[in-house]
């Protein structure tokens, strides 16, 4: 299946975020090319007896949420994933000049807005007051705080959003995933303009099951700075994380009649399942699916690997990096010297989960737009399997300015799904 | 408890539900919750338990069934805390 088959074109015309080394776009880029980590102890994870107690966790103040939401919105309000969806998803669509007030529904936006799981903390209030027998206490807002659409729900209602309204899942894949869902429907000629995200609740109930499965860092309580070293000979599992990114994807016709600014053009993408054979299972990918999916994306976008200036990886810091290595060097037949440069956000974030893949989307965004590699923090020594497939100066580990021309971003998720999406320098952006 | 007091308590309840183009100076005993004040129907179950936190007191399901006007919410209040 190739998209190209129409002659519409799609771009990048806003972005929002919300994560936790940043709290909007002016904030997320600064720390991104600083190396700011946003992981921190949670003495609520040590209370419960957690192996790992550390997360990364966006910071949003009373005062901040009260720009986005009404006080009556906010009563009896529990759902961070909601929270950091509407943030992010209204940023983003402010960034592209878009109305945030509108008196009448817009047929030609729609949203899709994915989470993994959602309202879980609100989901946890309905349980244990159904549990007591109070079931008639649970006021009027349970369902859409715990609803897995919640955040398309609040947001097409804050924006107007009339075209389609949905939320995706696909573990890991969600951000990424949306995105693609998102340009795949404006490029079938169904709408002129999507509202593209992902969101992820955070906390013990949310990180608990990884922190079961032991693939957490445990020995880094005390640092937790340190704790999320992807591409390191040191890895030693994924810190979670939460948070939401966004972006507003729209037919180039449309940025350029508005004259919206432009971040980026959509080249190409791909989605697909390692159907957890060969070496895939629920937990780990199919080397051959993850391989097809890129080659797919590059084929889709009609370059070659060696076009790729930059990868932004799903790269979570367990023993699995270096094979997503090697299957980048496979699909794209790049290696040494010549391997483009590659970095992971989840070194300074965590791994946000269904919310990774649309706010490493921002980044991956943000560094073509502003003609940079973010650095890989706490990877002073890349791991020996990886630097047998690439160079050591492939792996940037301090911020390396230079324009991109196409940089590859790609999740993998739980269920062994993949997806992958190309974004391509736009020049004639006119802000 | 007083009427006027019962009345007191109710505005300040059904105020924090009022859409914010619906001013609490339009309130009267005889508004219409929902359709003269605007209310957003899912929301009388949220007054419902506020107003049962306020009174310590519990409405039934006929009970908020016959809820409309603001008059109907003080006689039940009244019935139920005399």
């Amino acid at each position: 299946m190739n998209t190209q088959s129409t002659n519409i074109r799609v771009v990048v015309t806003g972005l929002g975020v919300v994560a936790p080394n940043g709290v909007g776009l002016k904030a997320f880029s600064n720390a991104i090319q600083k190396g700011v980590s946003g992981i921190r102890f949670f003495k609520e994870l040590q209370a419960l007896n957690f192996s790992c107690q550390i997360g990364g966790m966006p910071e949003v103040s009373k005062e901040l949420k009260n720009n986005y939401f009404t006080e009556l919105e906010l009563k009896n309000f529990n759902s961070t994933g909601i929270l950091y969806a509407v943030i992010a998803g209204m940023d983003a669509w402010k960034d592209a000049g878009l109305n945030c007030k509108p008196t009448a529904v817009d047929f030609a936006s729609g949203t899709v807005f994915g989470s993994g799981n959602l309202g879980v903390d609100k989901f946890r209030e309905s349980i244990l007051n159904i549990d007591a027998g109070r079931v008639r206490r649970l006021g009027s807002t349970s369902v859409q705080q715990t609803m897995s659409s919640g955040a398309s729900a609040y947001l097409s209602g804050k924006l107007g959003l009339g075209n389609l309204v949905t939320s995706n899942s696909s573990a890991c894949a969600t951000g990424t995933e949306a995105l693609i869902l998102a340009y795949e429907r404006i490029k079938a000629g169904k709408a002129t303009r999507m509202l593209a995200g992902s969101t992820s609740d955070g906390g013990p109930y949310v990180w608990g099951g990884f922190d079961a499965l032991r693939i957490l860092p445990y020995n880094f309580n005390e640092r937790p700075e340190k704790a999320s070293q992807p591409m390191s000979a040191s890895a030693s599992g994924f810190v979670p994380g939460c948070g939401a990114g966004a972006l507003v994807l729209e037919t180039l016709e449309s940025a350029l009649e508005r004259k919206a600014p432009i971040y980026a053009e959509i080249a190409g993408v791909a989605l697909n399942s390692g159907g957890q054979q060969n070496g895939g299972s629920m937990t780990a990918p199919n080397p051959e699916a993850v391989q097809k999916c890129i080659k797919e994306a590059l084929n889709d976008a009609q370059i070659t690997g060696k076009e790729i200036d930059a990868i932004n990886g799903h790269l979570t810091a367990t023993t699995k990096d270096a094979e997503e290595v090697l299957n980048w060097s496979v699909a794209l037949n790049r290696t040494g010297a010549n391997f483009p440069y590659i970095n992971s956000l989840k070194g300074m974030t965590g791994h946000c989960l269904s919310a990774s893949g649309s706010i490493e989307a921002v980044a991956t965004v943000l560094q073509m737009k502003e003609g940079f590699v973010f650095p890989n923090i706490n990877c002073e020594k890349i791991h020996p399997e990886i630097l047998k497939i690439v160079a050591a100066d492939c792996v940037p580990r301090k911020l390396v300015k230079q324009p991109l021309r196409y940089a590859i971003k790609a999740s993998f998720g739980f269920g062994d799904v993949n997806a992958c999406i190309i974004f391509k320098q736009k020049n004639n952006d006119p802000r | 408890m007083t009427q006027d007091k019962i009345y007191q308590t109710l505005e300040t309840i059904i105020s924090t539900y009022l859409p914010e183009d619906v001013s609490n100076k339009t309130i009267t005993l005889q508004s219409n919750l929902t359709s003269e004040l605007n209310i957003n129907s899912s929301h009388l179950v949220d007054i419902v338990l506020d107003i049962e936190d306020a009174f310590d007191i519990a409405f039934s399901n006929d009970d908020m069934q016959s809820i409309q006007t603001v008059g109907d919410v003080i006689q039940l209040i009244e019935s139920k805390t005399t």
